[in-house]
């Protein structure tokens, strides 16, 4: 009992430091998702000319980044990054959970652009819109519709993994968590709230996403 | 001889699939204002030919050419040729995230750079040929197959070709709504549009067609005037495939 009281004090307490973490963790997520559809859009581009040494060259990315950890990524990109230029802590994170959400994104992108019916492009071309106007008018609104669910996931797993931006001393959530606890000599009570503060974001963003998906399924 | 303008010319036109070689030294003229039916059974290459018309197959040997000119697919824009040339698919093709209004439009604005005004304006007038004004908002998922192949047939005409290319433009639809998109078809080629038809339905083709070819195996067998070879056929290919399908 005492300790669920002490949980319950902690919570309260130290409100306004995990609020500025989670603010930190989804700056870093939310931008990092963002370029990583860059990424993936790219990547994917190219994925689907078909042509061998583009497709090789995103082969070759999707299977560094599914074949190595995240947490090596990220301290190869952000070691690599930071002795080669001068860029904050926070960008070179969040280019590293970029380039590793890119990944996935390339291979969800290019399945729901192979996915529309062919005869889309084929009407687009005969109607004179030429090859990339009809990609990006016709093909891409529909693949990026079919795509919400998983970019919802994607964005969720990113979110999660933004956590091992403590790991290079990035005070977001699960840093700030660490640093408490051991400040504190009580790791658990700490590693509780967070854990408390992600499932509630997480619960958050899955509602958010269901519901952007039900009103896409109405408006067809 | 009519001395009317020739819109498409193919010349010993051939085209293969890996080994399977499914057009064989296509000749076909198609002159302005004329209706082209191609009949054929499946397989014979119908739709081959049809598409290489456009481009979206590229032949391999032969000559397409296009009010006079030999459109070479490697220096030509096609873009520009396909802006000239119509297409009807089987299977409509509309594109499911925009209304009728914004598939009639798409192509003048983007592609032609029409005023988005003057687009609507045009695209009205066509939704009222085909009859489905009061439809100008709906998603095609709401249509019926007959209103959505003939929203495609005004969104082809949205942006005044020269010719239009049918694909079996009723072979996908329920037999009560063939006739909506056969009517406007007839409608379209009294108007004096040139067609070129491929189709199963040989009422249209006997009653709209100007010339009738009939294809086996990737070759031409016969061709002429419709009315002849439905009731003479000279080629005993053709007397069978009629004799199945009439
Ligand atoms: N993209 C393609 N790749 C390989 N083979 C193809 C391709 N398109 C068509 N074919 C083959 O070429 C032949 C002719 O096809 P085509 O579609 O032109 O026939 P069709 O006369 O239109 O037949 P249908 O009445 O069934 O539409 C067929 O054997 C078909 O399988
Ligand atoms: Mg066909």
């Amino acid at each position: 009992m005492s300790s669920l009281l002490h949980f319950f004090d902690v919570l309260i307490g130290t409100f306004d430091l995990f609020i500025k973490a989670l603010v930190l963790t989804l700056e870093i997520s939310i931008l990092a998702f963002v370029i990583g559809l860059a990424f993936g859009l790219f990547f994917a581009f190219l994925k689907v000319t078909k042509i061998k040494p583009l497709v090789m060259i995103v082969d070759f990315y999707v299977w560094i980044v599914r074949g190595t950890p995240l947490v090596v990524q990220i301290f190869i990109l952000f070691y690599g990054l930071t002795s080669l230029i001068l860029i904050p802590n926070f960008l070179a994170v969040t280019l590293a959970l970029a380039f590793h959400l890119g990944a996935y994104l390339t291979e969800i992108i290019r399945g729901a652009i192979e996915s529309i019916d062919k005869g889309q492009m084929e009407a687009g071309k005969s109607l004179g819109m030429g090859h990339w106007l009809t990609m990006r008018r016709i093909i891409l609104p529909q693949a990026f519709r079919r795509a919400i669910p998983s970019f919802g996931n994607q964005f969720i797993i990113g979110l999660k993994d933004s956590s091992l931006a403590s790991f290079i001393g990035m005070q977001e959530l699960f840093g700030v968590a660490k640093l408490e606890g051991s400040v504190h000599f009580d790791f658990m009570t700490y590693l509780l709230v967070v854990g408390v503060y992600y499932l509630l974001i997480v619960y958050i963003f899955t509602k958010l996403v269901n519901r952007i998906e039900w009103r896409l399924a109405v408006s067809d | 001889m009519d001395n009317k303008k020739e819109i498409i010319k193919v010349v010993k036109l051939n085209k293969s699939f890996g080994n399977l070689h499914v057009l064989k030294d296509i000749d076909m003229t198609v002159k302005e204002s004329e209706v082209v039916v191609l009949i054929g059974a499946s397989g014979s290459g119908k739709s081959t030919l049809l598409r290489c018309m456009n481009f979206l197959e590229i032949k391999d040997e032969g000559d397409i050419i296009f009010d006079g000119n030999k459109i070479d697919p490697k220096t030509h824009n096609l873009n520009k040729v396909r802006e000239r040339v119509g297409m009807v698919f089987q299977h409509f093709n509309l594109f499911p995230h925009k209304t009728v209004l914004e598939n009639v439009i798409e192509a003048p604005v983007k592609v032609k750079k029409i005023q988005k005004s003057q687009a609507v304006e045009e695209a009205m007038e066509l939704l009222n040929k085909v009859g489905l004004v009061d439809k100008r908002d709906e998603y095609p998922s709401k249509l019926s197959g007959g209103q959505k192949q003939r929203v495609a047939i005004a969104r082809s005409l949205a942006m005044k070709p020269d010719v239009m290319l049918f694909d079996e433009p009723t072979s996908a639809l329920d037999p009560e709504l063939v006739g909506e998109v056969l009517i406007t078809m007839k409608q379209l080629a009294s108007e004096g549009m040139t067609m070129v038809v491929v189709t199963h339905e040989m009422g249209f083709a006997r009653e709209v067609g100007d010339e009738l070819i009939y294809m086996h195996d990737g070759k031409i067998v016969e061709r002429g005037n419709p009315k002849d070879i439905f009731s003479n056929p000279k080629m005993d290919r053709t007397r069978e495939f009629l004799s199945k399908v009439l």
